[in-house]
């Protein structure tokens, strides 16, 4: 280690000796870990996300799927809104484990709606589409020889809820209240009174 | 090439810059020795590098961090279960070995639960017959416990008088936080099974103490602290050593050997400086290895020659041997109660504010050692793996798509609890790591091969928590969402090494003909040469280990200290 480097770590040590011991407000804290954010955030994300696993097929399939996994309703935007697909695409090219099954589930879907209605998923009418999801979307009674279409659409609903819940609108929704310096104070008493806790 | 030998030579040379290696460090340049810290990873400081505040969403994959940060991007660890060019293979059984490669080693992630041991866990031979017992007690460490909970400042409470739980002696705390809500519904349901809740023992600052302010209650301990709220070895054992002027730093430098001299005495490190692959050697009256427990054996196993052929300090053939881990598995639970809850920020503290001590009497249970229980659950980031597997939740509707579907999850959202028993392995010869003999790393140190198998001793410990945690879950009103493991499955305990708490490969005693090193953590065989990572332990215990990793360094080191001014070293 170079004095320099020995000078430079001192000071990254000291930076929160500008922090006083009992006046430190949530500026101070916040301040304090901004350049690191600012650094992670990433760049406003492309108009046109060009998928790096999926076609171009496949993903407008997969954003269709999206979207009738968790629609916009009055709360909140829907799953495309916010960024499923994007982010179930670059987590299928992260993990090749996945990528077979979820590029055959797509296929399997396509091939279930032609025997069906004799045209693929996206050129399916909503009722169409419904009617095949209804049959795959609920493991417990759908029939066994839906069994490869149930088990691939499981894994999708808790992909594109993982990408929704995970997003800026779906952290709103839940109403995820922390990431912030804050002081603590215990659970709310209105809450622990509805728990039966004294 | 050329090796390079540094000119010149310290006074104690340090191999680690984690809880070890940083404790030993402050203690020794405070003592006014000129200390060397080698370290195998880059130079990390949490103010410039945590990633505090950041949002699942600014990572396209929501969090999920891949094999290269297997707790998430945000992950205050560099390192991890596989790192490239740095293999190590299994002989008998399985393990998993997690290692840290950054300045300050894994204390920036851990989850700062500090537990000191108790009067019986230095005794557990005296007491069951099985494993060793310490050549210290309670007593001789204490001290080093309290200069540790003044010192590094650690909150909780002294609730044995209260409890009866003897082993679990009283410290020196700030004020703990407040419960969270699940936390006191998890209590109420203890309390009718007899099961104590008590605050939990973490070393974060709920009152600022030297320098340091307190805790602003993200609860990201684990991305590392920007403002050194929680415990890092960086933040408080190698910023005050810095500060004496007497500490020099090596990043990127990748121990290979203990170098000794004609009179078998240590002389100091080989290394390769992993930006270069140059051979270096520095200089150094006494070594100290804080390497990890499994990094030092290596170490030592590496370093022989014809005086010592089965590798330094070694003549038992004990280096390597009773290896253990944490025992660990968890069971969560749905609670209906919890459905529906309003909001309210529960990040707290990055961990638990209330935990389950060891409350269990072994003699009556059919199984040898205890375990402490870690509790989870509130409303947390919502990231990658957000309530997976819906279909299958209790009370759910099975499934399905649409509206309903996106309500149900907010429903969900907040009403699970989660229970992690952390508990003692019994020490074992044939647990063990040895030096693989075709197998060497990127720069061509040979690697370790683990041997490592878990007993009915553990596997009836694992029994009885998949049940007292079951029984909890029920008595809270809820169901579990997993089912009870086999006997075949080793009731879910998880593959050792998991659990990170790896100890015992460079065990003290009194026989050195059945240890490495003696009561000081000072090779028997060595004089010069010394421990202070995991290593040293006789016995794991009911509670994590780093507490005491840093309370037997810092006694090492002021042994250390005492002997250099008496001129012993």
């Amino acid at each position: 280690m170079t004095e320099l480097d020995r000078r430079e770590l001192l000071t990254w040590i000291g930076a929160t000796a500008g922090l006083s011991l009992f006046t430190w407000t949530n500026e101070d804290v916040a301040r304090a870990a901004e350049g690191v954010r600012a650094a992670r955030v990433q760049a406003t994300p492309p108009q046109r996300y060009t998928p790096k696993f999926f076609t171009a097929a496949e993903y407008a399939t997969l954003v269709a799927l999206s979207d009738l996994i968790i629609p916009k309703d009055a709360r909140s935007g829907s799953a495309s809104e916010a960024g499923a697909p994007e982010f179930i695409d670059l987590i299928v090219a992260e993990q090749p484990d996945r990528q077979t099954a979820m590029r055959g589930g797509l296929a399997w879907l396509d091939t279930e709606c032609r025997r069906r209605f004799d045209r693929a998923f996206l050129a399916c009418a909503d009722g169409e589409r419904r009617q095949v999801l209804d049959d795959i979307a609920w493991p417990r009674r759908a029939r066994p020889d839906m069994a490869h279409g149930v088990r691939f659409f499981s894994t999708l609903r808790d992909l594109v809820a993982a990408g929704f819940f995970s997003s800026k609108i779906g952290v709103a929704d839940l109403g995820y209240l922390g990431n912030r310096p804050t002081v603590w104070n215990g659970a709310p008493p209105e809450i622990l009174a509805r728990l039966g806790i004294k | 090439m050329q090796v390079i030998r540094s000119p010149k030579v310290y006074d104690v040379c340090i191999v680690g810059s984690g809880a070890g290696g940083g404790t030993a460090a402050k203690v020794l340049t405070e003592a006014g020795a000129d200390v060397v810290l080698l370290e195998a990873g880059p130079m990390w400081d949490s103010a410039k590098d945590s990633a505090m505040f950041a949002w699942n969403y600014d990572t396209p994959t929501r969090g999920w961090g891949g094999d290269k940060k297997p707790f998430g991007t945000y992950d205050g660890c560099l390192g991890g279960w596989q790192i490239d060019g740095e293999p190590y293979t299994i002989g008998t059984g399985a393990w998993r070995w997690f290692r840290g490669r950054m300045l300050g080693g894994r204390t920036h992630h851990w989850g700062r639960i500090s537990l000191r041991f108790g009067p019986s866990d230095f005794r557990r031979r005296s007491i069951d017959g099985l494993g060793d017992d310490w050549p210290i007690t309670y007593d001789e460490i204490k001290p080093y416990y309290d200069k540790l909970d003044e010192f590094v400042g650690i909150f909780g409470t002294n609730h044995a008088k209260d409890t009866g739980l003897a082993n679990e002696p009283d410290g020196i705390f700030q004020p703990p936080p407040s419960p969270r809500a699940h936390e006191l519904l998890i209590k109420k349901a203890c309390d009718r099974l007899k099961i104590p809740v008590v605050p939990s023992r973490l070393s974060i600052l709920t009152r600022p103490l030297n320098g340091r302010p307190a805790c602003h209650y993200c609860g990201q301990c684990g991305r590392g602290c920007a403002t050194h709220s929680n415990f890092s070895s960086v933040s408080v054992m190698l910023a005050p050593a810095l500060r004496t002027g007497k500490l020099t730093i090596v990043s990127g430098a990748m121990a290979r050997e203990v170098t000794t001299g004609p009179d078998g005495l240590a002389t100091g490190i080989s290394y390769v400086d992993t930006a270069t692959s140059a051979e270096h050697q520095v200089r150094a009256r006494i070594v100290v290895l804080a390497a990890s427990c499994c990094e030092s054996a290596r170490l030592l196993l590496n370093s022989k020659s014809t005086r010592f052929p089965a590798g330094l300090a070694n003549s038992s053939g004990v280096v390597g041997k009773y290896l253990t881990d944490s025992t660990g598995l968890s069971v969560s639970g749905f609670i209906p109660a919890l459905m529906d809850l309003p909001r309210y920020n529960s990040d707290g503290v990055g961990g638990m504010h209330l935990y389950v001590p060891w409350w269990g009497d072994n003699k009556a249970l059919g199984f040898p050692r205890g375990y402490h229980v870690e509790l989870g659950g509130g409303f947390g980031m919502p990231g990658y793996g957000f309530l997976g597997g819906i279909q299958n939740f209790p009370q759910s509707r099975g499934g399905g798509y649409g509206a309903d579907l996106k309500a149900e999850y907010r429903r969900y959202y907040g009403a699970f609890v989660g229970f992690a028993g952390r508990g003692e392995q019994v020490a074992r010869e044939d647990c063990y790591c040895e030096i693989d003999p075709n197998t060497v790393d990127q720069w061509g140190i040979p690697v370790l091969r683990f041997h490592h198998t878990w007993s009915d001793h553990e596997r009836l410990q694992a029994k009885h928590m998949q049940e007292t945690f079951r029984t909890i879950i029920q008595e809270m009103g809820g169901e579990p969402t997993s089912a009870m493991p086999a006997r075949e499955q080793d009731y879910g305990l998880a593959v050792g090494g998991l659990i990170i708490h790896e100890a015992g490969a460079t065990r003290m005693g009194s026989d050195p003909k059945r240890s490495v090193l003696n009561a000081h953590c000072q090779a028997h065989d060595v004089r010069n040469l010394f421990v202070a990572d995991g290593g040293p332990f006789v016995s794991q215990a009911d509670k994590n280990l780093t507490w005491t990793i840093m309370a037997l360094a810092w006694r090492t080191a002021d042994y250390i200290a005492e002997e250099r001014r008496k001129g012993g070293l």
